[in-house]
This record gives structure tokens, C-alpha cells and sequence, in this order.
């Protein structure tokens, strides 16, 4: 979508001719792909999403396929990635009867790192999870998920109770905790979850955007100085692209992490 | 942070609407159903094989040590049985060896009890036939001075005794008392 918005911004820059425009939240609004209204919903994110889907699908599917018990280089990938957050997150974090989750994380974490890695792939150029939609969806799946654990363990009264009420505290902080405690899980948490992954994207795009639309527009300015300057401005657009993709990963991971320890907390007797 | 804050103010800079900040219908029900698609196949197809793959690498490493164990006590028994074997083979040996010693002191001293008995075998007999030599050569002797003594007594007397059996109990007699008077006398 950079490529797009670039060219636009560009013209647009040097049309109005009154100087630099930054980008803004605009860049989050996608117009559909039939400009004669025919799908007016099938936008750009929507469909890189799918993408994502499809992509994150195949790499599981075709690298568990051979079931090798030397696994060649591309099994080996699928395995890491797999293993990585069957261990080292569901497994340390959720301990006992962790093997449940391990679907749901290993899947949310796949998803979400695809979808957020299109930031910085060519051709597509936009974390699909800056649309705040997409994090929500997965941030729900992951309340629905703690929720259900919680309730199923103590009972609908009994979990809140536990929530609201953790044992061990003197009498006179509950009016204060329980209801933080109450908003934390019910609405904190899940609404957390989904924000940080939108304002990370949202935020990573638009330092990229500014970077390699500003640079641009110093190279093609009059001024010799900005000339001079425009260099040192797209090249911190390639330093910060590589700062993005581990920024777009580790949000992957975050997201996973946290919903296993909320899953583990739900999980565990006492709050 | 200051990148940050110069994102801040190009967004608010740009002075356009939230509205993109809110979540559209057809976003959350994609995303949502698009994920959980992705769940349930990967869910059905992919994990169940990664699991599957692990359990048989752990049992295929464990196999493997086991088997590894399983040939090293099967080592270590044939080594005591070689042991047991040459230690077997050695008392098999000595006791051959030892037996062999018996054996040829038995030999020797059946070999020795044998010459002694057919030493004294030869001697006796040695012995018997020189009894029986004297004994033949004493009866012919006898027989001999008799008929000498009887011929000597004819011609004395001048009368014929020789087919006379009262000539031959009276010469028998002579030697009888002629013997036990030697026999008397040799005491």
C-alpha cells in the first residue's frame, strides 16, 4: 500500500505545492478494490488477512506433512516455530495440562506475526492488525477462552468471586480492589490486549510512512540543505524497517504470552 | 520517544477523523472467522502430526538407548561367560594335568609290581624246577645206587635178586634208612 500512498502523497505534495504533508490517519482508510460499488467491504486489510490465513496454513500443514524423524530444513522451520511456543510458552507459562492451548497459541501467535510482518513485506506494506478490528477479534477469542476457563473451574459466582475477592488481604481493601479487579478482567484485559497490537502497528507504519515520505520530499525539494539532509532520512526508514519487523514479532509474542498467563491464572486455584 | 512524538503530531497534524480507529462489522467478522477457520484446520491437520512427530523421535531416541543398554548387559554376559568358560577350561586343564600324574604314577607302579611278580614268578619257577631236577635226579640216583647196590650185593652173595620183589623192599628199606639217617644227620 506504500507504494500506492507514496505515489499519491507524492503528487499530491508537489500538486499542492505548499509544502510537506505528513501522513496521518488516513493512511489507515482504505478505499474498496471496485470503485463501482460492487463488494464495497473488500478492502485492502481484508483481504491480507485471508492472505495471512492462507499463508500461516500452508506453513503448518506443509511442514507437518512428512512427519520425518530427521526433519529436512522446512519441517525443522515449522517444528521451531511450533515448539517454540508449545515450550516456551504454553509449557512454562500454563504448566499442567497446558496441551489444550497449544493450538490456540501456536495459531494466534502464527496469525498475528504474518499479519503484522505484511508491514514490511513489498507489494503489501501494511500490518493488517493497525485496523483495530482484526486484534480485537483475537483479544475476544483469548477473554472468551480465560473466561470460560475461570467460570468452568469455581462456577459463574465462584470466579468472580476469586477475581473479585482474592483471599489473604486485609477487609478493608476490597471495597477499593474489587471492583478494579472486576473492570481489569472483564474489560481491562481484553481491550489491552487488542490496543497494544493496533497502536504498535498503527504507530510503526506511520514512523516508516513519515520517514520514507519525508525523505522523499527532501530529495525532490529545492533546498540544498534538505537535499543534503534527505539521505540520512531514508536510510533511518531502512534502519527502522528492521527495527519493525523484530518490534512485529515480539508484539506476536507478547500477545501470545499474555494470554497464556491469563489462561494460566484462570487456570490456577487462587487468583 | 521522540520518534514517537513526531508520530503523534503527524497524526494529529493530519487532522482527519478516528473513524478508522473504529472497528468495522466485516473486519471483526473476517478476522474472526478467518482465524478460527485457521484454528480448526491446523487444529485437525498440522498439530496432531507435530505431536505424533515428537512422540515418535522421543520413543525412537529412547528405543535407541535401550537398545544401546540392551547390548551392552548382553557384552558384559558374554564376557562373563568367556570368563566363566576359560576359567572352566583352566580348571579342566589342571585337573587333566593332574590326573595324567595319577595316571602315570599308577603306571609306573603297576609297571613295577609287574616286573617284581614276574621276577619272582622266574624265580620260583627257577626254583620249582630246580626242586623238580633234584627231586628227578634224586629218584634216579636212588634208583641207580639201588640196582648198583643190588648188582654189587649179588655178585657178593652170588644169587640173583634183581626181578625179586623181597629184593626190592629190602633195598628200598636200605635207602629209606639210609635217607632218614642222612636227614638226622644234616640236623
Amino acid at each position: 500500500m506504500s507504494s500506492t500512498a507514496f505515489v499519491s502523497m507524492n503528487s499530491s505534495v508537489v500538486a499542492a505545492g505548499e509544502g510537506f504533508v505528513p501522513p496521518g490517519i488516513g493512511e489507515f482508510n482504505f478505499d474498496p478494490y471496485f470503485s463501482d460499488g460492487t463488494l464495497p467491504w473488500l478492502t485492502k486489510p481484508l483481504v491480507a488477512s485471508v492472505v495471512a490465513a492462507i499463508m500461516v496454513m500452508a506453513f503448518f500443514i506443509l511442514g507437518s506433512r512428512k512427519r520425518a524423524l530427521v526433519p529436512g530444513r522446512f519441517q525443522f522451520a515449522t517444528e521451531s516455530v511450533y515448539t517454540f511456543i508449545r515450550n516456551g510458552v504454553a509449557r512454562d507459562v500454563i504448566g499442567h495440562g497446558f496441551e489444550k492451548y497449544v493450538p490456540y497459541l501456536v495459531t494466534a501467535f502464527a496469525f498475528i506475526a504474518v499479519n503484522n510482518l505484511f508491514g514490511i513485506i513489498p507489494g503489501i506494506q501494511f500490518p493488517t492488525l493497525a485496523r483495530f478490528g482484526f486484534p480485537l477479534t483475537l483479544a475476544i477469542c483469548s477473554w472468551l477462552i480465560y473466561l470460560a476457563i475461570g467460570i468452568r473451574r469455581a462456577g459463574f459466582f465462584g470466579y468472580f468471586k476469586s477475581v473479585m475477592f482474592p483471599p489473604g488481604l486485609p477487609v478493608f481493601i476490597y471495597p477499593l480492589l474489587a471492583p478494579i479487579e472486576l473492570i481489569q478482567v472483564l474489560l481491562i484485559r481484553p481491550f489491552s490486549l487488542a490496543l497494544r497490537l493496533t497502536a504498535n502497528m498503527f504507530a510503526g507504519h506511520i514512523l516508516l510512512l513519515l520517514f520514507t515520505l519525508g525523505g522523499t520530499y527532501m530529495l525532490f525539494n529545492e533546498s540544498i540543505l534538505l537535499k543534503v539532509l534527505a539521505p540520512f532520512a531514508l536510510a533511518s526508514a531502512v534502519g527502522l524497517t528492521s527495527f519493525e519487523a523484530f518490534i512485529e514479532v515480539l508484539q506476536a509474542y507478547i500477545f501470545t504470552l499474555l494470554s497464556a498467563l491469563y489462561i494460566a491464572e484462570a487456570m490456577s486455584e487462587e487468583h | 520517544m521522540l520518534l514517537n512524538s513526531m508520530a503523534n503530531a503527524a497524526v494529529l497534524a493530519s487532522g482527519e477523523s478516528i473513524s478508522s480507529l473504529v472497528p468495522k462489522v466485516e473486519e471483526l467478522i473476517v478476522g474472526l472467522v478467518g482465524f478460527l477457520v485457521l484454528l480448526w484446520i491446523l487444529k485437525k491437520f498440522a498439530y496432531p502430526q507435530f505431536e505424533a512427530t515428537f512422540q515418535e523421535r522421543t520413543a525412537a531416541i529412547e528405543g535407541g538407548i535401550e537398545k544401546a543398554e540392551k547390548a551392552q548387559e548382553e557384552a558384559a554376559a558374554a564376557l562373563a561367560q568367556y570368563q566363566a568358560q576359560l576359567a572352566d577350561a583352566r580348571g579342566e586343564a589342571s585337573t587333566i594335568r593332574s590326573e595324567a600324574q595319577a595316571e602315570r604314577a599308577r603306571i609306573v607302579d603297576e609297571a613295577r609290581s609287574e616286573a617284581t611278580a614276574a621276577a619272582e614268578q622266574v624265580t620260583s619257577r627257577a626254583a620249582a624246577q630246580m626242586e623238580a631236577d633234584r627231586l628227578a635226579a634224586k629218584a634216579e640216583l636212588s634208583a641207580e645206587v639201588g640196582r648198583i647196590a643190588l648188582d654189587l650185593a649179588s655178585r657178593v652173595v652170588g644169587e640173583a635178586l634183581s626181578d625179586d620183589a623181597r629184593a626190592r623192599a629190602t633195598v628200598d628199606r636200605f635207602i629209606n634208612d639210609l635217607e632218614s639217617s642222612t636227614q638226622e644227620g644234616t640236623r
